[in-house]
């Protein structure tokens, strides 16, 4: 086998590897592998700012299931990747990011653009790797792709020295059993303790009031269907965190949405007054469970999760069962099934409660016929797409409201920042989700301060024309943390006015995207038709809208579900109402 | 409005003792495996009273043994943390099983007149220690033991004026016997 340089050796290994795209944005240390990508068969996307490209890694990711892969160069070029890599490390995102080094001998002499980034990114990244050695290239490598995919997924980020992409190398590539071999300590659990699953098991014949509490790791997993079969076989209503919406159609009847701090009033009170909670692939966020002592506290708690350190972390639970969600869904569905049960009558005063509740505070807001409410910009969205649209939200009021207020019938459709609450994630996570699922429409719901944070790589979807769909909810505020001062702070609007924007509609056409605004409710409609037309370069849609409204409802941070606010009383003023019994 | 408020029931909460463990980690000997473990303490919030690491007899193991203090649920996340990180081979919280702990320290003590230095040197052969540096005015002593003999070592050293302390932290082995019984159990 003849010799290989550094850089071609990385390309080979993204080749094995099946990478179809890279995101990235070249530089000094890293220019051999750009040399090497010039002529390879991948599609290479420039970004206009490393952050942004990690969150189109990510984006694509998240829309695909397959890993995404991101570059940059040393010193800057790493450190923009930080919030990026902690956005998936947070979500369990399966990202490759290669970043270049000075070249090993100025390692530690403080060079140009050195960074110890395995140094910041170590606590951000599920494992991370500094190449010292060519030999080692390509099996580590082939090891951050492993790390990155098996397992609780992550990113995994390889930092390699110039010298190192510049030296040649007469290399073999590493088998999977060269990589399995190499980590010896990394030995993920799939299947699940068969005791356990049999407790669970019995705990489910025996319970009355059951809740499914689903969260992103049934996405990871395709567990989709096994969730379904569940809840439809045992008669279970389902909650599903943000991270997981649509993975349990919503507008199935068994649906109860989100739970949590923006929860549906009767998904909380389904899980308040449960009796058993069944937790498929989620945390037990504190934005899930508020004040832990009063969570669910009548319920036993069955915990599924691939990670071991994340069950009996915040919650002690009473049956843990550690393996793949699929697996062990479908391990506990057999179980189910040995013995017949009538679930149907079992569960029936139960869901006839939570018809109830329902009924009573179905997710609602007022319209109005003189000013944009921004749930009914989200509602038109769900009407024009017909429900099918991938949709990319940026963090705060507008990201709440897109989880509430469109309907989801398919995992991996809402893409969001749930962990980390990234604000400027939503629109660069659409230009990734765009390039891996081209079949779709993508929508950028984004906040006015949400999207001007990462707005300069509207130029990169220009470049590309990539018909993305941005609907700025633009309240000239960052609308979140102002109703929490609002709610809390009696209204001391501490730094939160954004009346100073650019005009988004020319800022659209100085970038070369279409510019598209509504300032009034029967222009909402005509708008998002308008801009589904454009199908060579992204569209920017400014919608005005009512600057305080507000999300609800709301439990307060670290407060009780049975201090959850529904509605406001009047404007300006909350009025707290208590769960009813 | 009253008559809504749902009772408030609150989740029993397990009540567990804070208490000192001996955590014996083995890992792979990779550069920079060290600042994984003690950052993971550090980010967490976790205070360590202890480390010691060192190779092993396998070629490319380290063994680390580490000395904290928390509650039930605190060491179980420790633990599980530990065991997430890719280069972690083996965990094990060794507190309640039968061990040899060791500690080795230095001591340098001041020990001008002639009582005080007669004095010290009967405390150093009752705690069966070594003299192993000697200036006119100061003695200096190894030590080794668990960290109950050490610790009352010195104290008892303390009233003559302790000038400087090394200690290399808790090292410890699990008892061959305790091995034998866990096998059979197993």
């Amino acid at each position: 086998m003849p010799k290989k340089r550094g850089a071609d050796i990385v390309i080979d290994v993204l080749l094995e590897e099946n990478t179809e795209i890279v995101f990235g944005l070249p530089g000094g240390a890293i220019m051999e592998v750009y040399d090497a990508l010039y002529k390879a068969p991948l599609k290479n996307i420039l970004a206009r700012h490393e952050q942004a490209a990690a969150h189109m890694a990510d984006g694509y990711a998240r829309a695909t299931g397959k890993v995404g892969v991101v570059m940059a160069t040393s010193g800057p070029g790493a450190t923009n990747l930080v919030t990026g890599l902690a956005t998936a490390y947070m979500d369990s995102v399966p990202m490759v990011a290669i970043t270049g080094q000075v070249p090993t001998h100025y390692i530690g002499t403080d060079a140009f653009q050195e960074a110890d980034v395995v140094g910041i990114t170590r606590p951000i990244t599920k494992h991370n790797f500094l190449v010292t050695d060519i030999k080692d290239l390509a099996l580590i490598l082939r090891e951050a792709f492993y790390l990155a995919r098996t397992g609780r997924p992550g990113p995994v980020l390889v930092d390699i020295p110039k010298d190192i992409t510049q030296q040649e190398y007469n290399y073999k590539m590493p088998t999977e059993k060269d990589v399995i071999d190499a980590l010896p300590g990394y030995k993920p659990h799939y299947e699940g303790n068969p005791v356990q699953i049999k407790k669970a098991a019995e705990l489910i014949r025996k319970a009355k009031r059951p809740v499914l509490y689903v969260g992103g790791g049934a996405v990871i997993s395709g567990a989709s269907e096994e969730v379904r079969q569940l809840a439809e076989l045992a008669r279970i209503p389902v909650t599903t965190t943000n991270m997981a919406k649509g993975v349990f159609d919503e507008t199935h009847p068994l649906a109860l949405h989100m739970l949590g701090m923006h929860g549906t009033y009767y998904a909380n009170m389904a899980v308040y007054h449960s009796d058993l909670l069944i937790a498929v692939g989620a945390r037990f966020d504190d934005r899930v469970t508020g004040k832990i002592d009063e969570f669910a506290p009548e319920a036993k708690i069955i915990h599924i999760d691939i990670d071991p350190a994340s069950i009996s972390k915040n919650i002690t639970v009473d049956v843990p069962i550690v393996g793949d969600v699929k697996i062990v869904l479908q391990k506990l569905l057999k179980e189910l099934q040995k013995k017949p049960v009538e679930w149907v009558s079992a569960r029936e005063s139960w869901l006839k409660q939570i018809e109830k509740w329902k009924e009573k505070h179905p997710l609602s807001y007022k319209q109005s016929d003189k000013i944009i409410k921004p749930q009914y910009v989200i509602e038109e969205i769900y009407k024009v797409t017909k429900g099918e649209a991938i949709i990319s939200a940026g963090v705060g009021q507008h990201q709440m409201w897109a989880a509430m207020f469109y309907k989801y019938k398919y995992p991996r459709q809402f893409l969001n920042s749930g962990g980390l609450g990234t604000m400027g994630y939503g629109f660069p996570a659409a230009v990734g989700a765009k390039f891996g699922r081209p079949d779709k429409t993508v929508f950028a719901i984004e906040g006015d301060g949400s999207f001007v944070m990462n707005m300069q790589d509207v130029i990169t979807a220009v470049q590309y024309r990539l018909p993305i769909k941005i609907a700025i909810i633009n309240n000239e505020f960052l609308g979140m943390v102002r109703q929490w001062q609002q709610f809390f702070y009696d209204s001391r609007y501490s730094s939160v006015c954004l009346a100073v924007h650019p005009d988004f509609v020319k800022l659209a056409e100085a970038m070369g995207a279409v510019g598209l605004r509504a300032t009034k409710p029967d222009e909402v409609r005509s708008v998002i038709e308008k801009a589904m037309e454009i199908n060579d370069r992204p569209v920017i849609m400014d919608f005005v809208v009512d600057r305080e409204e507000n999300v609800l409802p709301m439990v307060p941070a670290g407060k009780s579900y049975r201090e959850m606010i529904l509605s406001p009383k009047q404007k300006g003023e909350a009025e707290t109402m208590y769960l009813v019994g | 409005m009253s008559e809504n408020i749902a009772p408030l029931k609150v989740r029993p909460q397990p009540k567990t003792e804070v208490r000192k463990h001996i955590i014996v980690v083995r890992v792979q000997h990779n550069f920079g495996v060290l600042t994984r473990i003690t950052s993971l303490f550090a980010g967490r919030g976790y205070n360590i009273e202890s480390l010691t690491v060192g190779k092993t007899n396998e070629p490319n193991v380290a063994r680390i043994t580490i000395v904290v203090e928390g509650d039930e649920r605190i060491i179980e996340q420790i633990i599980k943390q530990l065991r997430k990180l890719v280069e972690t081979l083996r965990v094990r919280d060794i507190t309640d099983v039968p061990h040899i702990e060791r500690e080795l320290v230095l001591i340098k003590v001041h020990a001008g007149e002639d009582k005080a230095r007669d004095e010290i040197m009967r405390l150093v052969n009752i705690f069966r220690a070594k003299i192993v540096d000697v200036s006119p005015d100061t003695y200096t002593i190894e030590v080794t033991g668990g960290s109950e003999k050490i610790n009352a070592f010195i104290d008892l050293l303390r009233p003559f004026g302790l000038k400087d302390i090394a200690r290399t932290g808790t090292l410890a082995l699990v008892r061959e016997s305790a091995k034998v019984k866990e096998k059979l159990q197993e």
